[in-house]
Parts: C-alpha cells; structure tokens; sequence
C-alpha cells in the first residue's frame, strides 16, 4: 500500500485497476470523465481502454467483455446512461459472467448538464443494483467491492458518484501493483439459451431477478458500508429523532454534527440504495418519532422508508423532499444541509448579520478567445442577415454560443437533437432557413442518424459541424475524427466530409471559420441550394494550438465604434479609455476582430499553419 | 495547527486548480490531513471558478460552509467579494487587485464597478491585502505566475498556516524546472518589496 492525493474519479480507477478490470471503455462526459483518463494514464499493460463512439457502443463493447469472463467497467455520466440504456436494460435480463461496473456520474446542480436525473432510481428501473460512495477514500475501496459483487451476483452493477465525490479530492491508502487482483478472462463460451435474449428467457429471468433482489436487501443489510450510527445517546435524553442520507449528503451532515454538543440522534447512512437494505432500515427506525432524509436528486431514501413503514406499520414521520422539509430540486450545499439539520432539531435559525451588498458582474462561461466557433456563429449570422432563421445547437462548447451578443443557439436538446429538430422546424415551415450545428465528436456520437433521415425524409436544412478535431468541453480527448486513440495510437481518421458524401449529400463544403468573408459567402451560397446540405467549418480548438503573432488594436486609427466588443463578445477585448483594447495574454491571433474592423484599426494576428 | 479552510477564487484559466494543488502538496509534506473540491467542467471556460481546501484532522466533505473560511484568496477582486459570505468572522482576504472585465459587462448585459467593488472589499474586510498584481506582471516580466504571487502574499500573512519551504518543495514537485527561477521570484516578490 502507499499514499496517494487523487480525486475521486482517479480513485475509482486506480480502485477498478486494483480490482483487476481488463477492459474499461466509455465516452467523456462532466463529471465522469477522469475516471477513464486514469485507468489509460496508469493502464499497467493489460486492460483494454478505449473512448468508444458513444455509450451504448461503450456499454456493448463492455457487456461482450463481461461475458468473456473478464472484469469490465464503463463510464458515463448520467444523461449519458440515457444514451446507454437500450443495452443495459436487455443487460441485466441476459446477466454477465465477469464482473461489469457501470460507472455513472451524477451532476446535482446541475452544473454542467440538461438534467439532474438519478442514477438511482434508473437502478430501480433497470433492477440493477447500484452503490453509492460518500467520499474518495469510499469510492476507492467501494469499486472493487461492486467488481466482485457483479460477479458473484452475475449482474452488472451500477457504481454512482456525485460530482463533489467525483472531483473532490483525498490523499488516500491505495494498493500497489503487486497486490492487484488478476482476472483471467476464459474467452467467450458458446451458449445461446443464456447470451441470446428471446421472450421466453426473458420471462424466466425476470422472476429470477426479483427473486435475486428481495434476497440482495438481506445481503445488503450485512453490507458494513450501509451503517448505523448514534450520537449523543449517553447523555440519557430518550433518542426519538434519525437522519438518513447518502453520498456527499451524509459527509456535510457529520461535519454538522462535530460542530457542538448533541441531542440524541441516530444516522443511518444507505450506500445501497437499490436493493434496499430493509432489515437495517427497520433497525434504524425502531423506537424514533421522526427522520429527516438528506438526499440529492430524487428522494430515494424517503420514498423506501416510507415504504418499509407502511409495510411494518410503523408510526414514523419521514420527512424530506416530498414533505417540503428538503429542496426538491438543486445542489445539497453545507448551508443548506446545517439550515435543513437545525430546523429538524429544533435548534432554531442561526441569523447571520445581513452584509452590505455591491452590485457584481454577472461572469457566466464563455467561447474562450480566439475560439474558432465564435467566428463559425459571426459568419452564419452575418450571412443570414434579414432572413428568417433557426438554429438548432448541440451539446458542446458551441452551446455557450447562445450567449450575448452571438445569440447562435435556438434550441439545445441532447446529444445530436439539433439535426432533426431543424428537419421538423423546417417541415412546417418552408420560411425559414433552418440549420443545425454539431460539434466533431457529438457528430460522431450521435449525429450521423440524423443526417440519413434527413437526406432520405427530403428535410431542407444546412448542417453546420463545428471540426475543432477534439472533444473540447470535456478536455480534449480523442474521437474518430482526430487518427488518435486515448491509448495513444495512432489510427485511420474517419473522414465527417465522407461520411456525408456517403449518405449522399451533393453539397459538403469545408471552409476555414477564420477566414471571415470565405466563411459568410459559402453559408449565403449553400443556404439557398435544395434539401440537405453541409458546411464543415474546420479550424482547430486554440487550446491545441499557439498563436504565431497577438492581434493589437492602434488606438490612433481606432474610432471607438466598439463593433468589435459589441458583435464578437470575445473575452480577449475590452474597452479602455475610448478605445478597443486586446488583452495580450488571452490573444490567440485569430484575426477575427482584424477583419471586421471597419477602419482596419486593428493588426498583428497570426495563426500558426496547422 | 488549527483546521484550516481556505478558497481560492477567480475566472477560469487564471489558475487557481494549481494553487490549490500547491497548498494541498504543502500541506501533505507538513503531516495534515486535506481535503479539496473545485470546478471543472463548463465553467473553466471563462466563468466564475473556486477551490475549496480543507486543511487539519477530522475532516468528512471537502466544501466550506458560509461564514467558515479563515482564508480566501482571489485571484479576481469581484470573484473575491462574490465569496466573501463565506469567510469567518475575522477571516483573512488576499486578493488580486486587477479586474477581468467579462463578457456580460463589455456589451452592457452586466456592470462591473470596480472602484466599488475593492472600496467594499476595503470596508468589509480588516485583515486585507490588495495585491497589485498588474504591476507584479510588468516586474516579473509574466502574468502567469498569479497564482504563485498571490500564495506568497498568502504566506505572509500567516493565515496559510504553511511555511515557506514546504510551499516551495511542492512548487518545484509540480512546475518543469525551467520556471523554478520565475516561481521563486513569483513566491517572494510581496514580501520582497514589503508590499503592500
């Protein structure tokens, strides 16, 4: 064992690792994507790591791996399992043979995602079991206990984290290569009565696997990570009064209840939130009055407390989200969970002295400068001037095209939606010009379906990819597109301009975004050709790149007309004295600015040659 | 030592996600506990970022509450006001004094006052210190050592609870050693000059 600071992503994958996974894939996705970064980062040799096309390529290239008999683990976050579930709900029909960890990351907030579903309830749904860790230290031990668990149970296993879980940070015990387990996968075995799912296996194992998880609650009442504990109990005050939690929940309720001498109270912390642990539940409830249930997202905790109430007929009160005690919507926060604590135990509100206010700036994300998606968004605009438009966007860094003073973003769904919105949009309406935009890697996602019916349903409409060759809102990583795996090799690059042409599309332009007046006239021409047409706009994300020469504004020439600041909204440009101003440090020499200047006041911009 | 809380704020890309790598690494090295929790995701393009770091014994989440910071440090003065709910009552502020106007504010969507803005912070803070970080950039001939410089005002005022060595060794742990020299320069240009 040695010591290591890790967040708690890189701890699930150096816990994965040190169960012997031998295969891990997934797709980038806020908060679960260092988890797979890690295992290819510290990979020992042996596991096959791979960014898959998208999760339920992820999920399907996992459960074959599953089935071989190897240890097997695939990673998403939550809107991503969405994308994965047609597989995983077949999955646990079908069972695995190797252990198989879905790893999901959940984002309450939600702060980087379209919504704050919980992975817990789809594991009910789904009648995966699922674990739950509070902390790095947890997750690191807790992942290679669902590895084993799988395997022993032959289901995979949902292994959830929140984002204060999943990019917190610890240093942490953790194993050393010598004392990794080792699986050694047998291969796939031929036997179609279990790997081929048909109506009649399905309804055998389907009484199976309630049967199996009515028996999992009993196991998991035994399960140490599911725990009661009591405070405050030996002051002789009767004990009336329990809190129930989870997750990063359960850690800001501790931290309150370090704070100060305490009432009786005793805590029950649910690691397992499916199957639930009834037995302990019951334990946790005898002889209280009433229990508060700190959750985020769904109210998982409360909903099966009352339920064992109700079935055992006890008198207690649950309180929680369904009860109004609890937000139901929104991040848990440490004031709000030490706000929901007091009041439950009656300790009244601690009023904190009103500070003086100051108005602040309102500082939401923005394209960085120089971001070749500002200058695609400009083009598109400035093309379409006067006419009546849609545009459809996408998951990505070109959704903050939405923001002021682009305003290039109509609707945002989920991952590869734009495309066929813009299609419906446009069949009622044979007005407006309608145009999706869509990122290379969500094309490649989940954007190359929407293209074949557009092309055969006879849509009218103009895609717009976004090429910046990398992932770039999740921090860079490799996809089809860009000839480079997250192992580092090198491959064959899928081609977006032939794989349009393939589909048939007539009209597949690719045009450098920086190359401002090129950009507006090919979107004007496209535009007005019949049915389904592309334009790729091809320049690199600026992280990947250095600028050759800054742009610099001469304050003599310039005339403080302010165009720039007011169309571009690049971070990189100010307003000092009168005057334009460029901030030197984030200047990436675009020369987008240089080139809509109308008195040419501004100079020096260079991108290097790719 | 005491526990110590302590955030780091700012706009995404000035590098607040190493500071706090700097402090957790300093603290390990003195035998504490740490626990830490930042942003990473879509608002490290240019939004509004924070570090929470957690220094001591007995510590369960990695987030501060409101009203329990001994120390927030930032690297932007309006990102250090956005925070100051939750410094302690007697709390420590190290901050930047140069503004990073946003987006919102160059095209009128929202207004950034600055003189306001650091009078406020001048007013509700008793243990301050402004860093003129702007001028600390012409000196060291870089801007990207913000967060260094403003770890080394930190220092002094001893509401780090770290010394000077120990901040130094993780430095050079996590920094290429072609940027020791500007680092170092970076860690002791305050105290240096005796400002402010």
């Amino acid at each position: 064992m040695h010591r290591e600071f890790l967040m708690g992503n890189e701890a699930v994958a150096m816990g994965a690792i040190a169960a012997g996974v031998n295969l891990v894939a997934g797709y980038p996705g806020t908060p679960s994507t260092e988890v797979l970064e890690t295992v290819a980062k510290r990979n020992p040799g042996t596991i096959h790591v791979e960014w898959s096309v998208n999760e339920k390529a992820a999920m399907e290239v996992a459960a074959g791996a599953a089935y071989s008999g190897a240890r097997a683990m695939v990673t998403m976050k939550q809107v991503g399992l969405n994308v994965a579930s047609d597989p995983l709900m077949s999955l646990e029909y079908v069972g695995v043979k190797g252990g198989m960890v879905v790893m999901v990351a959940d984002d309450p907030g939600p702060v980087s995602s379209q919504t704050e579903q919980d992975t817990r309830t789809f594991a009910m749904f789904s009648k995966v079991p699922v674990f739950d860790p509070s902390s790095v230290a947890e997750a690191y031990e807790m992942v290679q206990e669902a590895f084993e668990f799988s395997e022993k149970y032959h289901t995979p296993v949902f292994f959830r984290c929140t984002t204060r879980v999943d990019h917190g940070y610890e240093a942490i015990e953790i194993k050393d290569a010598g004392e990794y387990h080792r699986t050694e996968a047998e291969g796939f075995r031929k036997d179609s009565s279990r790997w081929v799912i048909f109506p009649r296996l399905s309804l055998k194992n389907h009484g199976l696997i309630e049967k199996r998880n009515r028996e999992l609650s009993a196991v998991l009442s035994g399960y140490p990570r599911n725990e009661i504990r009591e405070f405050g109990v030996s002051g002789g005050n009767p004990l009336r009064k329990g809190i129930a939690s989870h997750g990063i929940s359960y850690m800001y309720t501790l931290d309150h209840l370090g704070e100060d001498d305490q009432m009786p109270l005793r805590l029950l912390k649910v690691a397992t939130p499916f199957p639930f642990p009834e037995e302990l539940a019951l334990r946790f409830l005898e002889g209280l009055d009433e229990v508060l249930c700190i959750e985020e997202l769904d109210p998982v905790i409360e909903r099966a407390l009352l339920q064992v109430c109700g079935k055992h007929y006890l008198s207690v009160r649950i309180r929680g989200k369904l009860t109004g005690d609890m937000a139901a919507a929104g991040e848990n926060t440490m004031a709000s969970v030490g706000e929901a604590m007091d009041s439950f135990l009656g300790k009244g509100k601690k009023e904190r002295p009103a500070s003086p206010q100051v108005p602040l700036p309102v500082r939401p994300p923005v394209l960085c400068a120089g971001c070749p998606h500002r200058a695609s968004f400009y083009a598109v605009k400035q093309a379409m001037k006067g006419k009546k438009t849609i545009y459809c966007g996408d998951i990505g860094c070109y959704t903050l095209g939405n923001a002021m003073p682009l305003d290039m973003c109509d609707t945002c769904l989920c991952m590869g939606a734009g495309i066929n919105i813009a299609q419906g949009v446009g069949h009622l309406d044979k007005e407006t010009k309608c145009f999706a935009f869509v990122g290379d890697s969500t094309f490649f996602a989940a954007g190359i379906t929407g293209v074949v019916n557009g092309f055969y349903n006879q849509a009218d409409m103009t895609l717009v990819v976004l090429d910046n060759s990398t992932t770039a809102m999740t921090g860079h990583q490799p996809h089809p597109g860009t000839g480079r795996t997250v192992m580092g090799q090198v491959v064959e690059k899928v081609s977006i301009e032939k794989v349009l042409r393939a589909i048939g599309l007539a009209t597949v332009e690719t045009v450098n975004p920086l190359d401002y007046e090129l950009a507006r006239d090919t979107i004007q021409r496209v535009a007005e050709e019949p049915g389904i047409k592309a334009v790729i706009f091809h320049s690199p994300c600026i992280a990947m790149t250095k600028p050759a020469g800054r742009s610099k504004v001469d304050a003599e020439k310039c005339i403080g007309c302010k165009k720039c600041i007011r169309e571009l909204g690049c971070p990189a440009l100010i307003l000092k004295e009168g005057k334009a101003f460029i901030d030197n440090s984030l200047c990436t020499g675009c020369t987008l600015c240089e080139q809509i200047c109308p008195v040419g006041a501004i100079g020096g911009g260079e991108k290097n040659a790719e | 030592m005491q526990n110590k809380n302590i955030i780091l704020c700012g706009v995404g890309g000035q590098g607040t996600i190493l500071a706090s790598k700097l402090i957790s690494a300093a603290a390990m090295r003195m035998g504490l506990e740490v626990k830490t929790a930042e942003t990473i995701g879509m608002a490290q393009r240019g939004g509004s970022v924070f570090s929470h770091v957690r220094l001591g014994k007995g510590l369960h989440s990695p987030m501060i509450a409101p009203g329990k910071a001994d120390l927030i440090i930032g690297f932007e003065p309006a990102e250090a006001v956005r925070h100051l709910p939750w410094l302690k009552e007697g709390g420590t502020v190290v901050a930047s004094s140069a503004p990073i106007f946003p987006v919102s504010a160059m095209i009128g969507a929202s207004t950034y006052a600055l003189e306001e803005i650091l009078q406020h912070l001048r007013d509700q803070v008793k243990d301050l210190v402004l860093v003129d970080s702007e001028r600390a950039a012409g000196d060291l001939g870089s801007a990207k050592v913000l967060n260094v410089l403003l770890l080394g005002a930190a220092l002094r005022t001893g509401a780090l609870g770290l010394e000077e060595k120990e901040l130094r060794e993780a430095m050079r742990e996590r920094v290429p050693e072609k940027f020791w020299e500007l680092n170092e320069k970076a860690l002791m240009y305050t105290s240096e000059r005796n400002m402010p």
